[in-house]
Order: C-alpha cells, then structure tokens, then sequence
C-alpha cells in the first residue's frame, strides 16, 4: 500500500536528464525559485548521456550561422520542421557550449584554440562525463532539491491547467502529490515501441536510452496535450549487433559505406543525401540482396584504431569488447552497419509536444525541453541544452502570476485509490513483460518496424491500431506485487499510448516524406503541393484526433491560439 | 549484453545501484549487490565505473556474438583504465579523462 507524500514547489522539473539538469542551472542562476527536479533514475548518469557521447553534434564554426544550420535541417527533413524553433536552438548554440566547457568539459582545440571540428556541426570532446559534470553543477544550488528514484506518472490538471505531477517512489512506499506554479517536462523520447534488433537477451542492448519509455509524451497525451510529427519517427544507422553510433568511424577516420560486393551505393540512391537517405540506401541494399553493408575501415593505421578504441571506450564501450572478442579489430575488418528499430525522439526528428515559441505546450503550466519536444530535428545535446535554457525562462515568468493548488479530501481520497490500484487488483493473466513483447511484435510486423523493412500501409496499420487498443484494454487489468513490477506496467502503458499516435499519424500524412522513418506503400511519392504541413494530434474521449497545421516561418513567433 | 558480479569482491556500498539509469542492481540482505534481470541491461557501463573493487565484469551476450571476453574499468588518477580479458590475456586501454577524443 503506497501511502502519499505531498510536496509544494515553484519550478517543477520532470527528469533530470540533458534538458532538465540544465533548465533547473537556468532557474536557479536566474531567479530566487525553488526548483524540484524529479527523476526516475538518479541524475548522474540517467538518461542518454548515461555512457557518455563523443561530440556535440550542434555547433556552429567559424562560416556557419544560424541561417545555415536552419537551412541545413529544412532541408535533411524535408521541409517540415519548425522554423523559429530550429533558428532560436542555433542562436544559442555555441553560448552553451562555452558554458559546459566552463562546467569543465574537454572540448578538443587546436593550436590557435579554436574547437577541431568533425564534419559540419560537430566539434570533438571527452564526452564521457558529461552528465556527472551536469549533476555536480545542479548540487551546487540550495534552491534545487532532486527526488532521484522517483518515476512520474501523470499531471494534475485543473481546468486544462497543468498544476503539478502525480509521481511514486522506487524504494519505498510512497507515492507524491507535488504542486507546482509551473512544471516543465524533459522525460526524452521514447525507446522500446518496436522489436528491437536484440530481441533476446540483449534486448535493452539498443542505440536509444531503453528507460526513457515515452513517460513524458504519454502524459501529455493522456492530459489532451497537443502533439506533432509523431510520424516522423528516428531510425538510426548503426554498428550491427552492438549499436553503437557510426558517424565516428565514417567521420574520424573517413570511412564510406559500402556493399557487401565492396562497392559505394549512396551515389545510386541520388537526391540529396539526407540523414534518412544513408539508412534508406542501407536497407535497399540489402533487400537486393547486395548486402550486408559495410563502413569500409580496413586497412586503417593502427594509431587510427587505438583512437578509435578510446572514442568508443567513452560513449559505447561494447563495441571496443565487440572488435576485441572477436578479433576482427577496424583495421582487420569493416564494421558492418544496420538500421535500428524506430524511436520516436524528438531532439533527432520533429515528434513530441507542440509548443510555441516560448515552449510553452497547449497545456497552460506546462512547458517542454528536449527529446520530449517536437518540431525541432537536430537539437542533438547543445539544443536540448539551449531549449531547457528557454523553458526555463518561460516557466518562471508564467509561475509568477500563479498560486499553489491543493487536492480537496475528496480527491486526494481518489488519488490513493488509483495509485494502489495495481497492488489492489486482481492477479490477471497478462503481465508487463508480456504485454511488451506482444505491443513490440505488433508495432514490427504491422506498423513498419525492422521486420517489414520499415514500410507502412494503410491496411497493415488499421490492424496495428486494434491490437494496440486491444492490449491497453488488458493493461489497464494488470498486477503487481512490488515497485519494479509496478514501474514496468506504468512503462509500458505509456509505452502503448504513444505507439497509439504513433500510428494514428503516420495513418494521416498520405505521402512518403522521410525514407524509412515514413514510407508510405500507399502513397510513394513526397507531395509538396499537398503535404508540406505538420500533422499535430490531441487525445480526446480515447480517440486521436488528427489536426493539420501550416509551416510556421523562420521570422515568426508563433503563439496558441486554438 | 549485460554485467556479471562478483558478490565475493563487493563490500555493499551499494554505489553502482545509486547509479545505473534503470534502477537495475539491488542490494541483498548482506547488501551485496545483484542484478535479477540481466537481460535489461543497456550496457552504458555506469556501475563499472562506481565499483572499486573489480566486482562487475560487462560483457557481450551470444546473441550480440559475445565468445567470452569481458570488460572491467578502474577510475585511477584521473585516467579510466580499462580491461579487456579474452582466454587469459589482458588488453589495457587507458582513456586519460581530461584529453578530448581526436575523432
Ligand atoms: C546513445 C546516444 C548517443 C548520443 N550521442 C550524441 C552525441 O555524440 N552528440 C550529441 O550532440 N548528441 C548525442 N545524442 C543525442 C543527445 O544525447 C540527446 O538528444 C539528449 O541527451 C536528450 O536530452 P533529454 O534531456 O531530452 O533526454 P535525457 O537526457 O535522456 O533525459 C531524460 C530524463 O528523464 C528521465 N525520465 C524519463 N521518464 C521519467 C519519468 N516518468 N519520471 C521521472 N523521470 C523520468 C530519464 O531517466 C532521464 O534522466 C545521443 C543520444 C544517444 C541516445
Ligand atoms: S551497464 Fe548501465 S544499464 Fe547495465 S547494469 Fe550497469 S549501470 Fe545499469
Ligand atoms: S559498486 Fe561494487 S562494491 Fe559497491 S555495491 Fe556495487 S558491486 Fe558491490
């Protein structure tokens, strides 16, 4: 039996990952709030920086602008992104890289002390402790208390007002009412929708944080809260088996991709070569049986290969134990590469919350940073920095013209009610693991996962909508006997409520815009005339209602008006 | 993909369970810590870098082509020095933590 605990703050900061570590720094150096972080895991290494990373991939050198990076991501995602969104993350760029190189973060120079940059937009760093360096900067303030072990569960809203979080604790039995003034939501995308391509014991063994579930979209849905692109879903190309990132080998030490015959195929697959194109070339070569691919290292130095071990050491060390397992080092073998399962991962495509130019989401009280914000491809980690930046100013100037609020008897008597609600039902047949399994086998063979080759059809989709629906039925029946049970049935809820509008848009946008991440058998050809729009969404009374929204402009400010 | 410990090297200070991101390591009555499900691991290596005493080995599950070897790290004098160990022999790799990645 979980017994509440109420907690009242002003800047209420749901995860206390990239976003969030650096929204709470924002507010707390800005003004006299208090500010809560609240987070499942523990902040000094939850969430995707947890091994580290080994560049930021979004910075602007000396030549480029934020001009050219808008432009840049218009054109790698096809013209449906926001604008004023990608242009205010660019602005703000480099100054928050300056920062975390105050914060103590190796960024490599050279020797006139400018910052080496790999590729267009990234500079190269010791990435490794990235995110103990953001938690040992949050400890540094007395107005910053963090709840770690503390997994979030819903808001409470007060008139479409979203006034603080419902949350419950993972060592011991309480769960939380907290008030805020205003809450800011930076929970990252969401993992795990899709069979993996481990689907077995290493199952968690994926590009993606496999604990970042989907918690934050599935709350705005639930609440009614707009959101955006959710067709427009990440499908990463990488090391096969392992998962580790690519670009470090394909940009360190200059290796192309090639067939299994040895020969270069992107040049085949012509148009631009956008981000979805490398992964689209990738698949279509092997489904011409010209596969597997290849990123062509062999023959590298063995200089090369040591760098390349110490990269890979501070962001994916399996792939080091891969190379070394199996004796077939870098330079002794190319690295095969495959396409990862979809993830819907707003900071690399646009899905997530609809906001406005202040991030602010539909839900007034309610503001977003991060992978858990839509619109805005390419954030990578400096834009999820800059944009927990701008929440953070947003939520503090909105939560000064607001008052706490409290439950009445009643309702708190109806909070604990559904807060035990899992320990207090029945045993029923279905458990969390099983109903992931089935939800990932659905959304693989009926809603374009590795297993179709990613492809989508109307058909195919209209059967991954009913089973969906079908399992969150059962789930909403399911048992548990502890807090980790607890903690997986919640998971994958959430889980199930973004698969649901996962489909529902890319039932919507009838055209095929982004290769793979959105391939629509039905309608194969890009529709500019037609399509070249946002395809948005709110949850009401169970359904996805589906609304179409036009481009918002570069020069805009864009505001909600209904 | 996943770790293994080795409760016989772990004195229960229970850092690497403060620190894995998915809350997976539990601690037992004699607080030596443990993992119950091995198979939801992400394999970030967070817990390795907290033990200092050696206790958990990270390595390759089969179905990821895992033949054995096994990682450990030691966080020393501002260098992560890392362990491969394959049938006996020992590669060492030491990522000096205040120099930046050349790629
Ligand atoms: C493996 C990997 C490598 C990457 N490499 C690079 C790179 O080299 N360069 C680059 O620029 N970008 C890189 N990226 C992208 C970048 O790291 C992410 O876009 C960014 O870190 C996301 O920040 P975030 O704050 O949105 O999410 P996160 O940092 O993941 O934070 C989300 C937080 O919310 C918490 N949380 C989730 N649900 C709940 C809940 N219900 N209750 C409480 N807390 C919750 C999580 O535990 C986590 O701490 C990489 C991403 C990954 C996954
Ligand atoms: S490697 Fe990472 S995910 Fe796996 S148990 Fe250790 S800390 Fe947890
Ligand atoms: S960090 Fe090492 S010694 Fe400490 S509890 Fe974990 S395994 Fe045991």
């Amino acid at each position: 039996m979980l017994k509440p605990k109420i907690l009242t703050t002003d800047i209420l900061i749901v995860g206390g990952g990239t976003a969030g570590c650096f929204a709470a720094l924002t507010a707390a150096e800005t003004s006299q709030a208090q500010v809560l972080i609240v987070e499942k895991a523990h902040i000094k290494r939850s969430g995707c920086l947890a091994a580290g990373v080994n560049a930021l991939n979004a910075y602007l050198p000396e030549g480029e602008t934020p001009e050219s990076y808008l432009e840049y991501v218009r054109q790698d995602a096809a013209g449906v992104v926001r604008e004023d969104l990608v242009f205010s993350l660019a602005q703000n760029f480099n100054r928050v890289t300056r920062k975390l190189e105050e914060l103590g973060l190796r960024i490599l120079k050279d020797a006139d002390g400018h910052y080496v940059v790999r590729g267009r937009h990234s500079i190269k760093i010791n990435g490794e402790n990235i995110k103990p360096l953001l938690a040992s900067s949050v400890a540094q303030y007395t107005n910053i208390r963090v709840l770690n072990r503390v997994n979030v569960t819903d808001y409470i809203c007060r008139e479409h007002k979203v006034v603080g979080v419902l949350a419950f604790s993972l060592e011991k039995d309480v769960f939380y009412v907290i008030y805020a003034k205003a809450v800011i939501c930076a929970t990252g995308g969401a993992a795990g929708l899709y069979r993996p391509n481990n689907p077995g014991f290493s199952r968690h063994k994926m590009w993606y944080c496999p604990f970042n579930t989907g918690a934050g979209y599935a709350m705005g849905i639930r609440a009614g809260a707009e959101m955006t692109g959710f067709e427009m879903r990440f499908i990463a190309l990488r090391c096969k088996d392992t998962i580790a990132p690519t670009g470090t080998i394909a940009q360190g030490v200059k290796a192309v991709q090639v067939n299994g015959r040895g020969e270069e195929y992107l040049g085949r697959y012509a148009g631009i070569l956008s981000t979805p194109m490398r992964l689209w070339a990738t698949v279509a070569e092997n489904q011409r049986g010209l596969g597997p691919c290849y990123l062509q290292t062999e023959g590298i130095t063995v200089q090369q290969e040591e760098e390349l071990y110490k990269a890979y050491l501070n962001m994916a060390p399996a792939q080091v134990l891969s190379w070394l397992d199996s004796g077939r080092n870098p330079r002794l073998a190319n690295v095969e590469i495959t396409g990862t399962e979809p993830y819907i991962v707003g900071g690399h495509c646009a899905s997530g919350y609809w906001v406005d130019s202040r991030r602010a989401t539909t839900l007034p009280g309610l503001f977003v940073a991060g992978d858990a914000a839509g619109g805005c491809p390419k954030k990578y980690v400096p834009g999820c920095l800059a944009e927990g930046e701008i929440a953070a100013l947003s939520a503090l100037e909105y939560s000064r013209g607001q008052e706490s609020q409290t439950f009445s008897d009643d309702e708190m008597d109806a909070v604990r009610v559904r807060m035990n609600r899992c320990f207090d039902s029945r045993q029923s047949l279905y458990n969390a693991e099983q109903t992931e399994e089935a939800m990932q086998k659905i959304m693989d063979e009926y809603a374009g996962g590795i297993g179709t080759g990613y492809l989508i059809d109307g058909r195919k989709l209209a059967i991954a909508a009913r089973k969906i629906q079908e399992l969150l039925q059962c789930a909403t029946e399911m048992h548990a006997e502890n807090l980790p049970e607890l903690l997986h049935i919640q998971e994958v809820v959430d889980r199930l409520y973004v698969c649901k509008v996962v489909i529902a848009h890319m039932q919507a946008r009838k055209e095929t815009r982004w290769p793979g991440y959105q391939q629509n058998a039905d309608y194969p050809e890009r529709d500019d005339p037609n399509w070249l729009k946002y395809v948005n969404s709110r949850y009401r009374a169970g359904k996805v209602e589906i609304v179409f929204r036009d481009i918002v402009k570069k020069g805009e400010f864009y505001e909600h008006s209904d | 993909m996943s770790i293994r410990i080795d409760q016989s090297l772990c004195t229960g200070c229970g850092l690497c369970r403060d620190v894995c991101p998915g809350g997976l390591i539990r601690q037992d009555e004699r607080k030596k810590a443990f993992i119950p499900e091995p198979r939801d691991c992400w394999g970030c290596a967070a817990c390795l870098k907290e033990c200092g005493y050696g206790a958990i080995r990270y390595f390759l599950g089969s179905d990821m082509g895992g033949q054995g070897a096994y990682l450990v790290v030691k966080d020393e004098q501002g260098c992560l020095h890392w362990q491969i160990n394959k049938n006996g022999l020992h590669t060492h790799i030491r990522v000096n933590k205040k120099e930046a990645n050349i790629y």
